[in-house]
């Protein structure tokens, strides 16, 4: 019996479909899963949630039947680097509202990160989170706090927070500033085999700025973020791991020298992962001109050299994960002086569609790279189990259309907010489908 | 005249130097016109100008003012003390209000870099930039250029030494990109702690020692400097600074031959400035003032569009 469409369920974003997985067939799809190098077409076969066979619907097989001949189907692709704002900030987003973008951008699982009011600092909070993904094909699984209320000075119970399922710990929003704290934080998570994920930032140097410190910021009059204040920081952490033998993950980093220092630091066999997000990796300082505070993000926006080093990081596995660092805000909010404006933009819903079209498509990046990017390597740093298409396994899915051309259009979003540079920008290929947790939803054909 | 038309006067980067042309060829004019027994023309009659100054300025809103009384408009004022900005409104709603209210042409100064992009890009009224933070201030960089051509004559191949905390200044931004679009070779000075590090990309080059930077130049604009600072640690003192980079007699007579002299006031006499430089030969700093209302009702004038000639 189909129990997804009671009232209780939270429904599927406009324009999809929920399906029951009790019997469900996609047909004649592309089937990619880099992590045991598949890449086939044949038909999927789902039975109650699981993947029951990979290979050719028999006749008079009674289940629904989807065509997925213009279809890819990879595992379902994981942020673990996004601000759901809840609780504290439900105007900007929620985990219900950030749940259907997430869908709707092709994600079966998110990692909020812990900058809430209050922070996300302790078992209770992190499993009310969770239970409000209950109904979504999206899991969430909350990043804790480093420290107690995220305010750099006591470890939060980090033991306890290990025993929920808690594996990332991050005072996103703010780095650690005392470099003792950090060395502890990653002593004492390095116990329990957890990763510390660092916004690396030395505030001293970025005190005040609001945009890359360049020629740029040079011709604007505004105060600069040099890129200096961020390779200082990761090289501390860096080091740092490096003493502990801790586990450090780097949070979207953002110049060419810190993928360098990381370069370097896992030839020496450091314990340490990296993400970009999607606007490191295709937009650069010089479109601040018209202070459009949208393009207004921490890190900021970096030179075209950066970003082409980026992409190729990407590319070559120097850098681990994509993740969008998904910072959604309400209009008043950015809508003011560009030195006033918060920072961040929203990710979920253009993530794919812009590394496909401007990293994919122009043969920056193999397919097989860009979901082993959004797939198995964010588990693995988030101390998820693999998931495979296969036999036996749980049905963990993306759809999306390569081919399909598109619009961003803001005011189509599902996330409560709208503060995206992407809008209007035309895109090829979009998710079109997520299968998890026994839910399916798919977008309808035009 | 008035050819040219453009809708806001938002900074003088990619200005056309026909355009500068244009505005220092009317600020002629309107000089003229300044100088007769009663200064005032019809132009901008029935024409409303709002004067948003959402930071303090004394001069920059009393020269604006006057250009727009000179030329017949009706003035109103919004200052930072009185304002409902102080009130918690946003600039988006200021930008609404100015909207509803049909004013024609804002002026606007305000704290933060690109205050007056975001009204020109919210309203229909003409939008000029009375100084945005520390991004530009075209006006005054207008009235400097004006100040250096009538005391020149020609403007190309001139040399123009900008001396003083470069990094937060909106003149010296207005004042390069203005400048090199003339024809005119820029040198900047002052302590490398007040210079942006990528300064050079502009076009112009860079000296850490006055007496250099002043045998080099025709021109000394003298910007300046803030008591802050020295507290925010980019100068150890006020004393120091004056050592290195205080304009006085010793260092012109030491150089030679005649420099023009310029300050955009307030000048703090005795630090980047010795009173017998400000009030010396070749100091043009109450010309500049003057000029800077005949610059200010040109630009009113050709943002307006009026066809109205201004005999």
């Amino acid at each position: 019996m189909n129990k997804i469409n009671t009232q209780t369920q939270p429904q599927p974003p406009k324009g999809w479909r929920s399906y029951s997985s009790d019997k469900l067939a996609l047909r004649n799809v592309l089937l990619i899963d880099p992590a045991q190098n598949l890449k086939k077409r044949a038909d999927l076969i789902i039975e109650n949630g699981i993947i029951q066979q990979i290979g050719e619907i028999t006749d008079g097989w009674d289940g629904e039947i989807i065509d997925g001949s213009k279809l890819i189907a990879c595992p379902g692709l994981f942020d673990m680097h996004v601000h759901l704002r809840e609780p504290g900030y439900e105007h900007k987003e929620t985990i219900y509202s950030g749940c259907h973008a997430a869908a709707s951008g092709g994600f079966t699982g998110v990692a909020p990160m812990p900058n809430t009011d209050p922070a996300i600092d302790n078992p209770g909070l992190v499993n009310i989170l969770r239970e409000k993904a209950v109904g979504f094909p999206v899991e969430v699984h909350p990043i804790a706090a480093i420290t107690l209320g995220r305010k750099g000075k006591n470890l939060s119970e980090i033991g306890e927070l290990v025993d929920t399922g808690v594996m990332v710990f991050s005072d996103d929003g703010s780095p650690i500033v005392i470099a003792d704290l950090m060395r502890r934080a990653l002593e004492y998570t390095n116990m329990f085999g957890a990763t510390i994920s660092e916004h690396s930032e030395d505030a001293s140097l970025t005190m005040g700025g609001v945009m890359h410190e360049g020629a740029v910021s040079t011709r604007l009059g505004l105060p600069g973020w040099p890129g200096i204040g961020e390779e200082i920081a990761i090289d501390r952490n860096v080091r740092l791991a490096e003493f502990t033998g801790g586990k450090l993950h780097i949070a979207h980093i953002s110049t060419a020298a810190s993928l360098e220092i990381i370069r370097r630091a896992k030839k020496n066999g450091i314990n340490v992962t990296a993400e970009v997000t999607p606007h490191h990796l295709t937009l650069d300082c010089s479109l601040l001109d018209g202070f459009d505070s949208n393009y207004k993000v921490n890190p900021p926006l970096r030179t075209k050299e950066d970003v082409i080093a980026l992409q190729e990081g990407l590319a070559d596995g120097s850098i681990d994960v994509i993740a969008t660092d998904h910072a959604p805000h309400a209009p008043d909010e950015k809508e003011v002086e560009f030195i006033k404006a918060p920072f961040g933009m929203i990710g979920l819903e253009t993530a794919l569609g812009i590394i496909h079209s401007k990293l994919v498509l122009t043969g920056k990046l193999t397919i097989e790279r860009m979901i082993e990017a959004m797939t198995s390597a964010p588990r693995k740093v988030m101390g998820l189990s693999d998931v495979s298409i296969k036999a036996g396994e749980t049905a963990n899915l993306t759809l999306f259309n390569p081919d399909e051309k598109w619009r961003v259009d803001r005011d189509l979003f599902n996330s409560k907010s709208k503060n995206t540079p992407f809008h209007g920008m035309e895109l090829t290929g979009r998710a079109v489908g997520v299968i998890n947790r026994g839910l399916v939803w798919i977008k309808d054909e035009k | 005249m008035n050819k040219i038309r453009f809708n806001h006067l938002l900074g003088l980067e990619g200005l056309s130097s026909e355009v500068i042309t244009e505005i220092l060829d009317s600020a002629e004019a309107f000089l003229k016109v300044l100088s007769r027994p009663i200064p005032r023309v019809p132009s901008l009659r029935g024409v409303t100008v709002a004067n948003l100054f959402f930071e303090s300025s004394t001069r920059t809103r009393i020269s604006f003012e006057l250009a727009e009384k000179r030329l017949s408009a009706d003035v109103v004022n919004f200052t930072a003390s009185s304002s409902s900005m102080n009130k918690g409104e946003t600039i988006l709603d200021t930008a609404r209000n100015i909207e509803a209210m049909k004013v024609d042409v804002v002026v606007i100064r305000h704290f933060a870099q690109g205050s007056p992009h975001f009204l020109a890009d919210r309203v229909n009224a003409a939008v000029i930039n009375a100084g945005d933070g520390s991004h530009e201030h075209p006006t005054q960089a207008l009235l400097d250029i004006m100040t250096i051509r009538r005391k020149t004559g020609d403007l190309k191949g001139l040399k123009v030494l900008i001396l003083g905390d470069i990094a937060h200044s909106r003149v010296a931004r207005s004042n390069i990109y203005g400048l090199l679009t003339m024809g005119v070779n820029v040198k900047i000075c002052g302590p490398s702690t007040l210079i942006p590090r990528e300064i050079e990309s502009m076009g112009i080059e860079v000296t850490h020692d006055l007496e250099e930077g002043l045998d080099w130049c025709d021109v000394v604009n003298v910007l300046r400097i803030q008591l802050e600072r020295q507290n925010e640690g980019l100068i150890p003192s006020l004393r120091e600074y004056q050592r290195s980079f205080g304009l006085t007699r010793n260092h012109l007579e030491r150089v030679g031959g005649e420099k023009i002299i310029m300050h955009p006031g307030p000048m703090n006499r005795g630090v980047e400035i010795d009173s017998d430089v400000a009030d010396g030969p070749g100091s043009v700093i109450l010309s500049q003032v003057t000029h800077g209302v005949a610059v200010r009702m040109a630009v009113l004038y050709l943002i307006s569009g009026r066809e109205q000639s201004i005999e």
